[in-house]
């Protein structure tokens, strides 16, 4: 069965919605218009419009309204349509979904999951391309996913739904076209991150659109001879380390890759866990690829050449090793004669 | 700077046999060079009047890195001949202190390397794992003639020279990591990248026993033949028939393939008595009488056990033969040693209960087994192939 990533995040909402009635949807234009990036298309019609809210553009207030109805014993899916826009929501977030369970001594559960879209790559300029996910990923009390591949698409969201706790899921722009071959779709972990692709030189970290990005860096450069680890992390909080420090133990090189800006970015975060935990595997120093630091551009080759992009991917795995040692990878059967 | 085996990057210049002027002629034996395994005497395989030692003694430089010009007979030394490239300088780089990669620096403790000789070839110049890891196989040895330590300036790095000589027992050890850690690299290769099948059969030893007495009557006791001579020369004759399993399984341009060997040359695994082992090549073991074979043989073990082998003993094995009969096992199933892509293994002869023709029988047997690559092979040509070690060995005559 073909689908693809917008396919499987409608499928997600769908069966959960069959499956059980305490599972709504609410934010702006989900209804009538079916979804900004027509997620909902048809739901309105197939669930009514008690479970399928049209929202005022009012982040604040429909945000609030999902977790309050979460207090209440619902199971909302709140669409936030960019997380720029997610912003104005921050408060209902931060102060009362992550906080409440802690606060109220574990009498109160906010099961919500809200959604939004991340990520540049469509001109839509700076107010709707930011990559704020690292925000959220900041706050205890909350999970942040963000799935790169169409069976995380729809299992991430269906595992999300079953956590008594907020859960954030960041669904990069770029990524709703991706379509993939699957024989079902069905519920997939949300705890750990993936190994993409095995390698033994370098380790190229990711997430979400920027997943498919260091996967064709990869290639490029396993035909240059250079073999790297792609771990796609998944679970943006909390980390999984576990899984990033075993592969920098085995590869010793690590570059992150990540759509928000350098300064503060999750990148920092994960470096600073690989010196923690890893100091003594570094046969390099780690290599960041994130965004320039500026608001995203409007014009289509400035805002290619903002973001981490394969070739400089690539690059910066160049960069970890010496130039003999590259010249040497790319020299085969230098051994023996 | 030969290649001396796949595992071998680098190599250090002990010595030199050769003066600018000597007249060189091929397969003359012109340096000594140390690697990880032992001191390789160097063949050159080229004739003509030395012009110029590039590489001093004492300096560590990568495979492929020319050593000497030769002038040809009859050319003018010291006309054209072209300059090498100067050698990277080991120690600190200037301005700051020496960049070691965290991995490098507790590899460096654990291998008892000392970073000061070692020259980074990492990025900004840091020493990485790899320098290490290769100076592991060369740092054992002391310079012969250290230069006087320079007066330091103050503050800044230098490349100091050892306190004190170190003991033998201390150079022993270092020597015996350094070997560890080459086997291991060269062990988890084949591991990680060679796919390897396994076969075993049973040889009936008694009609090759049986000639080899005869034919060892009226020799002296030094110049015996040994059965273990009869098990090379018949995995020699073997590979003439089976040739996939002597050459090496290449990575190149034009993608992964199969490249037959020209002559056969097994290398034979010697267990060096301080630990580790090595396996340099018999070279032409098909084409040579068996008297001429126990005498290579002879004259291997003990060079590999003293730690003078020549450069084109350690780096032409087409094939590998192993012995743990002495040691008292059944069989053995080796390890490929990369590139190629087969191991023979032999266990120790013994009496066993055998049935021939119907009947049982005591006969002294040994326990044959192939260890082989099988991107280059299959199990039915293995199984052939074994066949046909054990044919050869009921015909000790055309041996």
């Amino acid at each position: 069965m073909t689908t693809t990533y917008r396919n499987a995040v409608h499928d997600a909402i769908a069966d959960a919605m069959r499956a059980d009635d305490r599972v709504v949807l609410l934010g702006e234009d989900v209804g009538r218009y079916g979804g900004t990036y027509a997620v909902s298309k048809g739901m309105l019609a197939e669930f009514g419009a008690d479970r399928i809210r049209d929202t005022p553009i009012s982040e604040l207030g429909f945000v609030g309204i999902g977790i309050g109805a979460a207090l209440g014993g619902l199971r909302p899916i709140v669409e936030v349509m960019t997380v720029n826009f997610s912003l104005l929501a921050l408060d209902q977030i931060v102060n009362t979904a992550a906080a409440l369970r802690h606060m109220s001594s574990g009498q109160f559960s906010v099961p919500v999951v809200v959604r939004m879209a991340t990520g540049a790559g469509r001109q839509l300029a700076a107010q709707h391309s930011h990559s704020l996910e690292n925000w959220y990923a900041h706050i205890p009390g909350i999970t942040v996913l963000a799935p790169s591949t169409v069976a995380d698409a729809y299992g991430m969201l269906r595992t999300a739904l079953s956590s008594p706790d907020p859960v954030i899921i960041a669904e990069h722009v770029g990524l709703y076209n991706l379509s993939a071959d699957l024989e079902e779709l069905q519920p997939t972990d949300i705890s750990r991150a993936a190994l993409r692709r095995n390698g033994t030189d370098a380790t190229i970290i990711a997430y979400g659109g920027c997943v498919p990005k260091a996967l064709d860096a990869a290639e490029q450069l396993a035909q240059a001879g250079v073999d790297c680890d792609v771990i796609d992390l998944r679970v943006l909080r909390p980390l999984d380390d576990a899984t990033i420090m075993e592969s920098v133990a085995r590869t010793h090189r690590v570059v992150v890759v990540d759509e928000a800006w350098h300064t503060g970015s999750l990148a920092g975060e994960i470096s600073a866990r690989i010196v923690e935990q890893a100091f003594y595997e570094l046969d390099a120093p780690i290599a960041r690829v994130c965004t320039a630091e500026v608001p995203i551009p409007y014009a289509k080759h400035l805002e290619e050449a903002a973001l981490p992009q394969p070739d400089k991917i690539v690059a910066a795995v160049r960069g970890l090793f010496g130039q003999d040692r590259w010249a040497g990878a790319q020299r085969p059967g230098t051994g023996g004669r | 700077m030969p290649a001396l085996g796949a595992d071998m990057d680098e190599g250090r210049l002990d010595e030199w046999r050769i003066q600018p002027g000597d007249t060189v002629t091929r397969g003359q034996i012109v340096a000594v060079v140390e690697t990880t395994k032992a001191a390789v005497e160097i063949e050159c395989w080229h004739e003509g009047v030395v012009n110029e030692l590039l590489v001093p003694v004492g300096e560590t430089v990568a495979v492929g890195t020319p050593l000497a010009t030769l002038a040809e007979p009859g050319d003018q030394p010291g006309s054209a001949a072209p300059k090498a490239a100067p050698a990277a300088v080991a120690g600190a780089p200037v301005g700051h202190r020496q960049w070691v990669s965290p991995a490098a620096r507790r590899t460096a403790a654990a291998l008892g390397v000392d970073l000061k000789s070692v020259t980074g070839t990492g990025p900004q110049g840091a020493v990485t794992l790899h320098d290490v890891e290769h100076a592991a196989a060369t740092a054992h040895h002391e310079a012969p003639t250290p230069p006087p330590p320079p007066p330091p300036a103050d503050g800044a790095p230098e490349s100091a020279p050892k306190s004190a000589p170190r003991s033998a027992a201390e150079k022993a050890r270092e020597r015996g990591a350094a070997m560890r850690a080459s086997i291991a690299a060269a062990m988890s290769r084949s591991k990680r990248e060679i796919p390897h099948y396994y076969l075993a059969d049973e040889i009936i030893l008694d009609t090759a026993l049986a000639w080899l007495t005869e034919q060892n009557t009226g020799r002296p006791i030094t110049e015996r033949i040994l059965p273990a001579v009869l098990q090379l020369k018949a995995v020699a004759l073997a590979t003439v028939r089976f040739s996939e399993f002597n050459g090496f399984w290449r990575s190149d341009h034009s993608g992964e393939h199969f490249e037959p060997a020209n002559g056969t040359h097994v290398g034979v695994a010697i267990s060096l008595r301080g630990g580790g082992l090595v396996a340099p090549a018999i070279h032409d073991v098909a084409e040579k009488p068996l008297a001429e074979l126990m005498e290579d043989l002879t004259d291997l073990v003990a060079r590999a056990r003293a730690g003078s082998l020549r450069s084109s003993e350690m780096s032409d094995p087409t094939i590998t033969v192993t012995n743990l009969g002495a040691n008292g096992v059944d069989s053995v199933f080796g390890v490929i040693y990369p590139q190629q892509v087969a191991i023979v293994g032999f266990g120790k002869p013994a009496q066993r209960v055998v049935v021939v023709d119907g009947g049982i029988r005591v006969a002294t047997t040994v326990h044959s087994t192939l260890a082989a690559d099988h991107r280059a092979s299959d199990g039915a040509r293995g199984a052939l192939f074994l066949a046909e070690i054990n044919r050869l060995l009921q015909q000790p005559q055309e041996l």
